[in-house]
């Protein structure tokens, strides 16, 4: 992870990158190249929907119903649009276990993104919602992170906490951390309001401040982010600062005590 | 309370006057549990080998040589370490490289220094224990008579107790003249009057989205949105700006109008749009933990629990009140806009609250 | 005196030492008090690493004061933290920013600051727990118990105020809290709001206020208090434990000089160096995560510093009562709160002055009981830790369901019903305990010391040997006092005349009895018992 992050920010990472993309959209032409674009998008598309009913049957019917009209185990996906499959499914929430707590949390990611995409691709056909965000939409160019910094703090850190290690809601359910989360997913959670989190449609909450957030996310609870002052302890606030006050520090000075008050052992009588 | 008349057989009794002052009494018939005395005093290895102590020594000596040389660390880092040089170290993450420099060598010099002398006092010093002699803290009965004759003699030539006049006036003067400090404390800041009964709200203000600063349509919006609010005109430049968002924050929902217990919250909103105070009706917590499929809201700081589909009532935690409604509806150009303040305070209860 | 020819002799520090005896007389000051005896335990120890760390947290906030800038003036920020560039904030955040980031060494002074005082706190409530178990705040040393207890206190108020200062997220969403609880205060609560604030809140004058009673007012008392209650220390001498030659009369321990001034001073530098060791490895506060004070922003795990943590638990806690009446508003929910912190501290703060009117006991003391020889006093005062521990779970009701996936409200019905069942528990088996300990030492006396060496005897039957104590064990064991519990005394005088019972006596017999009844504590072996079993069974 360190490893990879460390290359990320090499010279020439943009540049293979680049390079990269050209590649793959080279590859995407060839393969679709023989009809016309548009109508390949089509076929692509129907194919997809297809794949994706048939993986929905399998997996999700049984408690979404047949044709995604909800039942009494989940609710209706129609209209939930493409952006909350991939959060969910993506995250590893769905499928949910069977015997669920409170919520349904984040666990092992059960399909490959082209089963989920094909997923997506076949809710969405159902009703129109949220589409899944692009890179140029989460990413950090044109980013502001201060200004992400006061919109977190305005929006997301009365659940997430100041840099996002999650909270406690009502109930045993509990706001998620957001350490360690794909910047789309986080995108689409907000876009989506998953579970018991409302949502942040581009009226209440901008592109452009969705994208300030993400990168003030990653500034602050990031792999490179800085603790200056040594260990984060959490970042959970005075809780964490004062038990360790007092067993680190309290109890090392305790420890000196004991050496200090202590008589030195006596010479052996012989 | 006074308990003089209580007899005294409850006491134990004191039992060990003849083993003071370190004297050593022989357990014998009468007593086998009695004071044995201090035990004589036994040798450290420093006592007896001067090898011991002569290693003692050089340990002592290569603590304050150690306390030295981390000082130098200390200003050595100080100099060369830039402020905004970070470093990884394990365990603790990516931390300052500075601060964990300078507090290491602050830390090392300082410990060192303590850790030399304790063990200069505990291995070198003499641990011959003494025996030192208390002395009660009451003073015998003569030097209290002596103090009580000197008081009394004081108090009659003052004549305080003769001259009821001075005494009189001396007290009323030395309770006045307090009241000139506590009414220089007036001007620490205004009376109450109705100031916590006002926010900027009022009739035809619109309601401006807290983040992209636009004013909100209903369409704007959504069912299990969450939407934060301010009144138009309120910039966060302006100098009052903190004093009035702490009153006037707004938590803006949309609940299916089915789906609202509260008759008068269903009045109160535009089309299932309902607009709460975002301020806690405890102790003032911006409130905005909002379930959206349970529409309960819960506060960060004290979980005080809110029913936002039934008139906002408290439905857990140490809240007296439900959280004030405002009431919303749309102008001309289809805009959200507020339909006067809140009728009642919001935040925390007061005295005057009513 | 030495006469003028010994002086002109007499080496530079001497004559140093004669010039200032002339003025000051140190020579007798010295004289009482540089031999002074110290007993040596490790307990006797914590109040050092409140006074060190008071020190400490005195000498780094001056350094503080110096860059820090006491104003609410909103300022756009541009110094070297990034994840806050233009944002708007007060002075006194940004300059808290720029002592973290900008000034060099800022940020290990801040934290030393801020560690110490956590440690501070900590420290006084396990040595004033110490001093509680110990019974040492029996005469004479019930003034020194409340300097210590004021101590406590202002020290808790000099924190939050201090936690205050940077005007963060964090500490402005705690003085929101004061503020609303102070608002709750029936018919002066908004004038004191108003006051205090200088107007609403937050206004722009509270920062300012805070400061002068954070660096001066608070710290200033403090100061004084520390000193009366080291004056004390000193006048009184130290208490200690019983032990062969330590009696009520005597101090046994080492001398001020040498030893203690190297153990005692020694002790300063440790701690300051540990702390500041911490300070470079643990990061304390970390303001600019948390972002400046905005009145309408927020963040979950809102938790004052662990010593407010029990008021914090008590509002949690409390459900939300509320009465209206006449056109005002008494808000319970807050204000029971509020009085329960002050009623739960005053009880251990005037303890002293109840448990000496119950025993009636009038004679000075320096001999330390052993806590389980004190069963109802120690039963009584874990009750009084259990309920303060209850109620720091509660202050972190929320962190506590994340971190072990539990139900909030369940986490605070907990607190709720523990708050009442958990010191009556405690206490209950607290006293069972200490009634235990007391008959293992009685056996121990009687019976001897199990050596864990199994003997077979000659009819086949297996014991185990004990050794008998030497003598230095049989008095430390049997050396402590026991009270027999007061009678009311005779109802009728001597002249046959009826006389009538004060309640209060009543009262008192009764707790005399809860104290120190037979069902409270075990009589101790006395010599007779002794005597028979040694003298019948002293074949082991």
């Amino acid at each position: 992870m360190k490893k990879l992050s460390a290359r990320r920010r090499h010279p020439l990472a943009a540049l293979v990158v680049l390079l990269l993309a050209l590649a793959c959209t080279g590859g995407l032409y060839a393969a679709f190249a023989p009809a016309s674009k548009a109508q390949a998008d089509e076929t692509a598309q129907s194919l997809a929907i297809e794949e994706g009913k048939k993986l929905y049957a399998v997996g999700c019917a049984s408690c979404h119903g047949t044709g995604g009209q909800g039942s009494s185990d989940g609710p209706s996906l129609v209209g939930v649009g493409a952006a909350a499959v991939d959060f969910q499914v993506g995250t590893g929430r769905m499928p949910a276990a069977t015997s669920q707590g409170a919520q349904v949390p984040r666990k092992k990611v059960v399909y490959t993104q082209a089963e989920i995409d094909q997923l997506a691709a076949y809710i969405s056909s159902l009703g129109a919602g949220p589409n899944i965000p692009t890179e140029a939409e989460y990413g950090p160019e044109g980013a502001d992170i201060a200004k992400g910094g006061e919109l977190f703090r305005t929006n997301c850190a009365q659940c997430h906490n100041f840099t996002g290690k999650g909270g406690a809601l009502t109930r045993g359910k509990f706001a998620p951390t957001i350490e360690d989360v794909d910047p789309k997913h986080i995108y689409e959670a907000m876009q989506t309001g998953p579970q018991n989190m409302p949502s942040f449609p581009d009226t209440t909450l901008s592109e452009q401040n969705k994208k300030d957030i993400i990168a003030y996310l990653n500034a602050v609870n990031g792999d490179e982010t800085e603790s200056p002052g040594g260990l984060e302890l959490g970042g959970l606030g005075p809780v964490s600062e004062g038990l360790f006050g007092w067993i680190f520090g309290l109890g090392g000075l305790i420890a000196v005590a004991v050496w200090v008050a202590a008589r030195t052992a006596k010479a052996k009588k012989s | 309370m006074s308990s003089q008349d209580i007899p005294e057989e409850n006491l134990p009794a004191e039992q060990d006057d003849h083993g003071a002052h370190g004297a050593v009494t022989v357990a014998d018939e009468k007593n086998p549990f009695a004071d044995p005395g201090l035990p004589p005093h036994e040798h450290r290895m420093q006592d007896i080998d001067e090898r011991a102590a002569k290693r003692s020594e050089r340990t002592v000596a290569f603590l304050f040589t150690l306390s030295m040389l981390a000082t130098v660390g200390f200003i050595a880092s100080f100099v060369t370490i830039p402020v905004d040089e970070s470093v990884y170290i394990f365990p603790l993450g990516h931390i300052s490289a500075l601060n964990f420099a300078l507090g290491m060598t602050l830390g090392v010099s300082l410990f060192a220094i303590g850790a030399a002398a304790v063990h200069w006092a505990r291995t070198l010093m003499s641990d011959v224990e003494i025996a030192d002699e208390r002395h009660p803290i009451e003073a015998s009965p003569e030097v209290k008579a002596k103090v009580m004759a000197d008081f009394r003699d004081g108090a009659k030539e003052s004549a305080l107790g003769r001259r009821k006049l001075i005494r009189t006036t001396m007290f009323g003067a030395l309770a006045l003249f307090p009241l000139s400090g506590v009414v220089l404390l007036r001007d620490l800041g205004p009376l109450p009057e109705d100031k916590l009964r006002h926010t900027l709200w009022a009739k035809g203000k619109l309601l401006v989205n807290m983040n992209t600063n636009e004013p909100l349509r209903p369409s704007d919006v959504a069912v299990g949105s969450l939407t934060f609010a301010k009144p138009e005109g309120l910039e966060e430049h302006d100098h009052d700006f903190q004093t009035e968002i702490a009153k006037a924050a707004l938590m803006i929902v949309r609940i299916q109008p089915e789906n609202i217990k509260d008759k008068r919250e269903l009045e109160w909103s535009h089309e299932g749009i309902v607009a709460y105070s975002k301020i806690c009706t405890h102790v003032g917590c911006p409130i905005s933990l909002y379930e959206q499929q349970t529409h309960h809201v819960l506060c960060p700081c004290h979980q005080s629990t809110f029913d936002l589909s039934d008139g906002a009532r408290v439905i857990f935690g140490p809240a007296g009140h439900a959280l004030p409604q405002l009431r919303i509806g749309v102008n001309d150009e289809g805009y959200l806009e507020a339909l006067g303040d809140f009728e009642e305070p919001v935040g925390p209860a007061f005295w005057e609250r009513g | 005196m030495s006469n003028n020819d010994d002086r002109r002799k007499a080496p530079a520090g001497e004559r140093v030492a004669d010039w200032a005896d002339g003025r000051l007389g140190i020579y007798s000051l010295a004289k009482a008090n540089m031999r002074k005896i110290f007993p040596d335990h490790w307990s006797f120890m914590l109040g050092e690493i409140c006074l060190y760390s008071f020190i400490i947290i005195i000498l780094t906030g001056v350094y503080l004061t110096l860059f820090f800038h006491p104003s609410m003036n909103e300022v756009e920020y541009h110094g070297s933290y990034v994840p806050l560039q233009g944002q708007l904030m007060s002075e006194a955040f940004a300059s808290t920013l720029d002592i973290s980031f900008d000034v060099r060494g800022g940020l290990l002074i801040r934290q030393i600051h801020h560690w110490a005082a956590i440690i501070f706190l900590a420290g006084m409530f396990v040595h004033m727990m110490r001093v509680f178990f110990t019974g040492a705040f029996r005469k004479p040393r019930e003034i020194n118990w409340l300097f210590g207890f004021l101590l406590f206190v202002l020290g808790m108020f000099t924190g939050f105020t201090g936690y205050s200062l940077p005007d963060d997220l964090l500490s402005g969403t705690g003085v929101r809290f004061t503020q609303g609880a102070i608002l709750s205060v029936p018919i002066v609560g908004t004038y004191i709001s108003m006051f205090l604030f200088g107007g609403e809140f937050p206004g722009g004058d509270f920062v300012a206020r805070f400061y002068s009673i954070h660096i001066l007012l608070l710290p200033g008392i403090m100061l004084g208090l520390v000193v009366g209650h080291l004056i004390l220390v000193f006048y009184h001498k130290h208490t200690q434990f019983a032990g062969p030659g330590r009696t009520n009369k005597n101090v046994v321990g080492m001398p001020l000089l040498p030893v203690y001034m190297a153990k005692a001073g020694g002790f300063f530098f440790l701690v300051f160096g540990a702390i500041a060791a911490l300070a470079g490895i643990a990061s304390v506060n970390p303001i600019w995560a948390l972002g400046p004070y905005r009145a309408d922003q927020v963040s979950t795990g809102a938790q004052p510093d662990w010593y407010m943590g029990f008021a914090e638990g008590l509002v949690r806690a409390m459900p939300g009562w509320e009465i209206n009446f006449w056109g005002h508003t008494l808000v319970l929910g807050v204000f029971i709160p509020l009085v329960l912190f002050g009623l739960f501290l005053g009880v251990i703060a005037l303890y002293p002055f109840i448990e000496s009117w119950i025993t009636g006991d009038k004679r000075e003391h320096h001999i330390l009981d052993r806590p389980r020889n004190a069963p109802t006093r120690t039963a009584f005062g874990v009750a009084w830790v259990t309920g303060y521990m209850i109620m720091l779970i509660g202050g972190g009701n929320d962190i506590v369901a994340t971190h072990f996936h539990l139900s909030i409200n369940a986490v605070t019905w907990f607190v709720r019903i523990g708050f009442f069942a958990g010191p009556v528990l405690a206490f209950v088996i607290t006293k069972r305990i200490c009634l235990g300990l007391q008959r293992r030492d009685k056996d121990k006396v009687l019976h001897g010391r199990e050596t864990g060496t199994i003997k077979r005897l000659p009819h086949g039957e297996y014991i185990e040997v004990h050794e008998p104590l030497s003598q230095e064990q049989l008095y430390t064991l049997t050396s402590h006092e026991q009270y027999a519990p007061a009678e009311i005394g005779p109802t009728v005088d001597e002249n046959g005349v009826e006389r009538k019972v004060k309640r209060s006596e009543k009262v008192r017999a009764k707790l005399s009895k809860a104290y120190y009844g037979e069902e409270s504590q075990i009589a101790k072996p006395t010599v007779e018992e002794y005597k028979e079993i040694t003298s019948g069974h002293g074949h082991h």
